[in-house]
């Protein structure tokens, strides 16, 4: 955000009358999103505060009910099993995600530029399905008896599990579904990983490292900042997973993939509680919010960025 | 971003074009790897043209004898999706518009004016980036309720004419990497910001607003959970709509569902195809020097 030098001069030039014109038509250009920021952020954003005070059906005028709406959802199981549900899938997701995207980028990294552009391409295209048609692939995939995986075990003789619809394996396999979109990952981290200049493999190779210590010395730290936005975006992500539990399973069988989106989205526009929608919204940004600084904290520690002195 | 292509090959790190059984080994493990990311693309192609009786065989056959290409007819005409992908189509192009013209000018003022919070704004967008959109989702939903846009595009496309966080910044990143030089020979020419931008950045910014315009056509035509809760009358339906209702109603015919899935799925295939470069460029942009 610094300015050159040129830009500099010409402002002090001419003084501070033209300053105060360039601030008048930054605000001018930027108040499209001051209007959006208020209307469509901040604005629901206070007023999702305050609907989870109230009881409200949408119909009749909301209610105040107090901090009744939060003390509810100690005692309301679906609450926890969505909580619990979300949190299960993104403590498979999220690292499946980081290291099987690491490691087919690094082994992209191996192959020249042109060698692999027909597999990046493979790669990235399921990521381009929408959530709905990706999910309907899958479903007929997963199918018990004529889905491909589980006829292609038939005929080998084993039985396969009966995947989305069974309380036991649906959230694996919705697991398993979400790696088809992988290659998006893979391929951010390959861009990481070509952007690292070459000059430092050179003087490690010099300092008479070999490929393991280049790698964990130069590679990794390198990395790190790619990693660190990719895990913050992936958290956020996931704990906001919908599409494929809404299409899929429903939050079924027995609730298993109830995803806590899933359920808030029943609360508000199947049984119109949008008081209690509200509240379940602000626990979510609450919950996001933390993880977000927790990662963002943990960032000191680990993330490497270069140019910053240590 | 034509310069930051050509660096790309040549800060390749070291021994990257090895050759030998190494070599080898690697693009085994990676056309592995690919073979099973394309099975379920031909799973749905050749499930789409099997006739009913052959869907159910074990073992699971490959090459549908004889194709049926009826299917796709068929299934293309039970629900009038040709209406759905014009729907989406007026939302997609509407989007997209908002977006090239409201993300510009804000992008503009991000990386080129100076004014006092503009640093602390410009952090508040980011921030805005990382808000779940459930948190938001009942209160606009109260809102566009109350303006009466429920069973219209409106809460769909109207937004987008108000920019949007991440390809304002995408925009800026871009921005911020053109010389100053052009901009200062027209405003001394008495040129002003609007046909600064117009006339200069924005021809200079193609491939940024290109990225700009297939990750928007991409997410707009896939957009699920918007449309779910605005457009509840059929009429109205986006193909992800239609699609989910088709599931949800023709569930046991999977033929059907394997075809209309592809049909509606092509165009933002045939996008990627074509504009692969931004696609990977635009990702490149925002998750490597984010």
């Amino acid at each position: 955000m610094t300015d050159t030098p040129s830009s500099q001069r010409v402002v002090r030039s001419r003084g501070s009358r033209l300053a105060r014109r360039e601030a008048l038509t930054f605000y001018l250009l930027i108040s499209p999103w001051l209007l959006g920021l208020l209307l469509f952020v901040l604005g629901p954003i206070i007023a999702s505060l305050g609907f989870s005070l109230t009881r409200w059906d949408m119909l009749s005028p909301p209610e105040p009910v107090g901090l009744r709406n939060y003390a509810r959802m100690i005692e309301d199981r679906l609450f926890w099993q969505s909580l619990s549900v979300t949190v299960r899938y993104t403590l498979m997701y999220v690292p499946s995600e980081l290291i099987g995207g690491l490691l087919l980028a690094l082994l992209m990294n191996q192959v020249s530029v042109r060698g692999i552009r027909a597999i990046r391409t493979i790669y990235y295209m399921p990521s381009v399905l929408s959530g709905v048609a990706f999910v309907v692939v899958w479903m007929w995939l997963f199918h018990p008896e004529a889905g491909l995986i589980n006829a292609t075990l038939a005929t080998v003789g084993i039985r396969g599990p009966r995947w989305l619809a069974d309380p036991n394996t649906a959230l694996t396999a919705l697991w398993l579904m979400s790696l088809w979109g992988l290659g998006r990952t893979a391929v951010i981290y390959l861009a990481g990983l070509r952007s690292i200049p070459r000059e430092l493999y050179e003087a490690a190779a010099m300092d008479g490292a070999g490929a393991g210590q280049a790698f964990r010395h130069v590679t990794l730290p390198m990395l790190t900042p790619t990693i660190f936005f990719n895990l913050v975006l992936s958290i956020i992500a996931t704990f906001q997973t919908f599409t494929s539990a809404f299409v899929a399973t429903n939050g079924g069988p027995l609730d298993s993939t109830l995803f806590f989106v899933l359920y808030l989205y029943r609360k508000a526009f199947q049984d119109f509680q949008m008081g209690y929608a509200s509240a379940l919204a602000w626990v979510l940004f609450l919950i996001i919010l933390g993880l977000t600084l927790l990662v963002v904290r943990s960032g000191q520690w680990w993330v490497y960025y270069e140019g910053e002195q240590q | 971003m034509r310069r930051r292509a050509s660096d790309v090959t040549r800060n390749a790190p070291a021994g990257l074009h090895r050759t030998g059984w190494r070599r080898w080994l690697v693009l085994a493990v990676l056309w592995g790897v690919a073979i099973l990311f394309l099975i379920p693309f031909l799973w749905m192609l050749s499930s789409s043209l099997k006739p009913n009786y052959q869907m159910f065989e074990i073992p699971p056959r490959w090459i549908p004898n004889p194709p049926r290409w009826e299917n796709y007819t068929e299934a293309l005409t039970i629900l009038p999706f040709d209406l759905y992908v014009r729907n989406t189509a007026l939302i997609t192009l509407l989007t997209i518009i908002g977006h090239l013209t409201s993300c510009t000018l804000i992008a503009y003022a991000f990386a080129r004016l100076r004014a006092p919070g503009r640093d602390t704004l410009f952090v508040v967008m980011l921030a805005t980036m990382m808000l779940p959109y459930p948190v938001t989702m009942t209160p606009l939903y109260a809102l566009f309720n109350r303006l009466g846009w429920i069973n219209t595009i409106l809460p769909l496309t109207a937004p987008a004419f108000l920019g949007s966080p991440f390809y304002i910044f995408l925009m800026r990143q871009f921005f911020l990497t053109i010389p100053r030089d052009f901009e200062d020979a027209a405003r001394i020419d008495g040129a002003n910001t609007l046909q600064i931008i117009a006339r200069i950045m924005a021809p200079m910014a193609l491939p940024a607003l290109a990225t700009v315009t297939i990750f928007t056509f991409q997410a707009t035509w896939n957009d699920f959970l918007a449309p779910l809760i605005y457009l509840q009358k059929p009429e109205l339906y986006t193909v992800t709509l239609g699609l989910q209702f088709f599931r949800s109603t023709y569930t046991t015919n999977w033929a059907y569902l394997m075809a209309a899935s592809l049909v509606t799925t092509l165009p933002v295939i045939a996008v990627f195809f074509v504009a692969q470069r931004y696609f990977i460029e635009g990702i490149t942009l925002t998750g490597v020097k984010g």
